[in-house]
């Protein structure tokens, strides 16, 4: 396994924290992992992204310039980022903010309106679990019993309210890509 | 203590503390901030003094009065900072004091960015301050070897009684990795006694004066030479480096820190297209490591230098490759950072000359 | 035959450097008492300045630290911090405090360091030949002011007493002179109060003390005494200007 995965969306959209867990869960797997993070004045209310790596070899450039996932929260990510994914590999968009469509032809794309299922959901914050549920069914890069416990360690003692709401969100996005394996299997290919 | 995610500035922080760092000196700078908020926290957890300066200045010099007076002692910052500090680290060398200084770096010259960079590795290696000094600098790639370079650097420090440096970049300080603090050497955690330190006298009949000055001109250029030998000493024991396929290698990377993996990766798109390619990684930068470049450079065509400056490590590869063989040198500079596709294409071209 | 005068532990053998006159050796010998009657000599630790004062660690009998030019409150700071049951002072010159150590000064203050500082004021700069100190007084001639200080080129002296007084970390703060005997006897008071304040751990404390530099004034030993107190002391009011300590004001 090399997965390379890139999240981006505004700063505030939760994307350091889709790329935490995902790390963690990978590292709790006994996989190599990286984590990089954007850093900067731009992590307030600008675009923010994060470059995860999770590999069966140590991890080289932490780097992604070639991705086999990405994730676009906001129309500008979509912009920069899908030019970056590898023929075959996987592009996720939250529909409730992107209208543009995606241009490629030769990834797998799945849209899914993730504020608004996080809205229906009760909170918008967890918009980024929705999409990251999705993720991990359509990905299987990690289990989903070690994304429930990513988040478990993500989220720490002071948020430990927070964890049932998103366990929540994350099943929703999850159960999203079960419907749509059943239903739309041929609209991906 | 089982793996853990930590930044690169946290694992700094925390390796410090285990290695028996109890005083932290420092000033808020992007992006080596982790540290100083880590340490924040955590020195009271271990009955240590964290302390944010008015200024870089004046927290090099808390380092200096903190290491003269014994205590291990660490300060960080990144490349403006580090600038600020190279008064006092003149000083520290000279007075023969004891510390770890971190320089997270970012692009410069001046304010520059806040972006990755590597283009301080002349004034972390050549002097910075003023007068014949050196530190001793190690630069680490990885997250795991953060934590472990940087116990060794107390270690080192007290060993030769001069300040070490860790010389890494923003995205080492920023980026996130598994880390296991258990595999640390405890042994090189273990504080030995310092009879020289101002501990104020006590029962101790002679004094102990920390100072670097010396007006008699004999008297100093005794000091400076015996200052190094313990340089010639530290040339011997505390070189560091790492080679990777570099026996059968048409062509050798050299590259430290975060650079050579992204080396690596040029490496192995190198290998799908059958062209062989070695890297040298230099962890200690000074000592420069010499070694690697006698072992190969017999039968290398070309070594590669790759960094994120306008060229500084390439002359001491110059320098080690003694003009046997062609040095070549690929940089990028200001936050960006060598793609390995980039490296790929300046290794063709290296080839496709005669 | 008895003893009438003995040397003070507080110093070493070595002769002084300093010039004829100069007050400096006066305030040595204060500091090097007052430690001596508190018996901290066996637990303190000084730190010397750049500046005429650069060779104090050849003088007090204890250990010493030798800081870059105004950085001397930093370093004590790094060093009581190490060892915050020993004494930890400094002495330096009013260029060293006043002008390139200023932010040290003000912000080991303003901590509240638990150190004593002690601060030789003597409107020149000494070391270098007697150019403008920050605390030269208005129309004093000095290398770098030959046609005297004028407010519209060089600004106004600093008076460091009353601008550190304001500070809530600063325990106790006097400022004192040593141009006759009586002043230097109320000299030593003011640095035994101020020691005494580090040793009850009050915080920042520092006596300025009025001193002469004959040399760099071009003046003899004695019109430099009289100097300081026809010319410096109207600019720089003796006095207590913070006291923190209740057992010192009454003991004062």
């Amino acid at each position: 396994m090399d997965e390379k995965i890139i999240f981006a969306g505004f700063g505030g959209q939760g994307i350091m924290s889709m790329g935490l867990i995902m790390s963690y869960a990978g590292m709790m797997d006994g996989k190599n992992v990286s984590w990089l993070p954007s850093y900067g004045p731009e992590m307030r209310g600008g675009t923010a992204n994060c470059h995860v790596t999770i590999s069966d070899e140590p991890v080289g450039s932490p780097i992604i310039n070639e991705a086999t996932v990405v994730v676009a929260m906001n129309r500008p990510s979509l912009e920069k980022y899908e030019k970056y994914i590898v023929p075959g590999g996987k592009l996720f968009i939250n529909t409730s903010l992107i209208e543009k469509k995606a241009e490629r032809k030769d990834i797998e794309i799945y849209e899914i309106a993730a504020n608004d299922i996080a809205n229906e959901l009760g909170n918008l914050k967890i918009a980024n679990m929705v999409i990251l549920g999705a993720l991990v069914r359509a990905t299987n890069i990690t289990k989903f019993e070690s994304v429930l416990k990513a988040l478990v360690e993500v989220l720490g003692p002071s948020k430990e309210h927070l964890v049932s709401i998103n366990e929540k969100a994350l099943k929703k996005g999850s159960e999203l890509i079960e419907n749509l394996n059943d239903k739309q299997k041929s609209h991906l290919e | 203590m089982a793996k853990v995610l930590m930044k690169g500035n946290e694992a700094l922080a925390e390796a410090a503390i285990q290695a028996g760092c109890r005083h932290y000196f420092g000033y808020p700078i992007t992006p080596q901030n982790e540290v100083t908020a880590y340490m924040a926290k955590r020195m009271p957890e271990v009955g240590g003094v964290f302390l944010q300066a008015e200024s870089e200045v004046s927290a090099i010099n808390m380092v200096y009065g903190a290491g003269g007076a014994g205590a291990r002692v660490l300060i960080t910052s990144s490349s403006p900072g580090i600038s600020l500090m190279q008064e006092g680290i003149s000083y520290i060398a000279g007075a023969e004091v004891p510390c770890v200084i971190a320089n997270i770096m970012r692009g410069g010259p001046g304010l520059g960015g806040i972006q990755p960079s590597q283009s301080d590795y002349f004034q972390a290696t050549k002097g910075g301050g003023h007068g014949d000094y050196k530190l001793i600098v190690l630069a680490p790639s990885t997250i795991q070897e953060m934590a472990e370079l940087v116990q060794q650097a107390f270690h080192i420090a007290d060993k030769y009684r001069n300040p070490v440096m860790i010389l890494g970049d923003g995205m080492l300080g920023q980026m996130m990795e598994p880390v296991d603090f258990d595999i640390l050497k405890k042994e090189e955690n273990k504080i030995e006694e310092k009879p020289w330190a101002t501990t104020g006298m006590g029962t101790r009949s002679k004094r102990n004066i920390i100072n670097s000055l010396e007006l008699d001109p004999q008297v100093l250029e005794k000091h400076n030479i015996e200052i190094f030998k313990k340089y010639q000493k530290a040339a011997k024991e505390e070189v560091r480096y790492e080679m990777t396929d570099c026996e059968e290698a048409e062509i050798i990377l050299v590259a430290y820190g975060t650079i050579a993996r992204v080396a690596k990766n040029a490496i192995e798109l190198a290998k799908r297209e059958n062209i062989k390619v070695g890297l040298i990684r230099p962890i200690s930068l000074w000592p420069f490591p010499e070694e690697p470049f006698k072992k190969t450079r017999d039968h290398v065509k070309a070594y590669l230098t790759i960094e994120m400056s306008m060229g500084q490590m390439v002359e001491d590869v110059k320098l080690a490759v003694n003009g046997q063989k062609e040095v070549h040198f690929y940089g990028r500079v200001g936050g960006m950072v060598p793609e390995p596709m980039a490296i790929l294409e300046e290794i063709k071209k290296i080839r496709g000359k005669k | 035959m008895a003893v009438v005068f003995q040397k003070t532990k507080g110093l070493t053998d070595t002769p002084f450097h300093y010039c004829p006159g100069c007050t400096h050796g006066i305030v040595h010998r204060l500091v090097a008492e007052v430690m001596e009657e508190l018996g901290v000599l066996d637990k303190a630790i000084g730190v010397a300045p750049v500046g005429c004062a650069v060779f104090a660690y050849e003088y007090f009998n204890c250990d010493m630290q030798e800081a870059a030019h105004g950085r001397a409150p930093a370093v004590a700071t790094g060093i009581k911090r190490v060892h915050p049951d020993k004494i930890v002072f400094t002495y330096q010159g009013d260029g060293d405090l006043a002008a390139i150590g200023t932010a040290e000064t003000v912000h080991a203050a303003a901590r509240g360091e638990n150190i004593t500082v002690i601060f030789i004021n003597n409107a020149i700069y000494g070391m270098t030949g007697g150019q403008m100190a920050p605390t030269s007084l208005i129309g004093q001639e000095t290398l770098t002011t030959p046609y005297g200080r004028k407010p519209e080129n060089n600004g106004y002296p600093i008076k460091m007493c009353e601008m550190l007084s304001t500070l809530e970390g600063a325990s106790y703060i006097e400022r004192v002179s040593v141009y006759d005997v009586k002043h230097v006897l109320n000299a030593k008071k003011a640095i035994k109060n101020a020691f005494t304040a580090q040793i009850n751990k009050k915080g920042f404390s520092m006596i300025e003390v009025l001193s002469s530099c004959p040399t760099n004034w071009g003046m003899s030993p004695n019109e430099a005494l009289k100097w300081i107190k026809d010319k410096m002391e109207p600019y720089y009011p003796l006095g207590v200007y913070k006291n923190t300590l209740e057992e010192v004001k009454q003991n004062g």
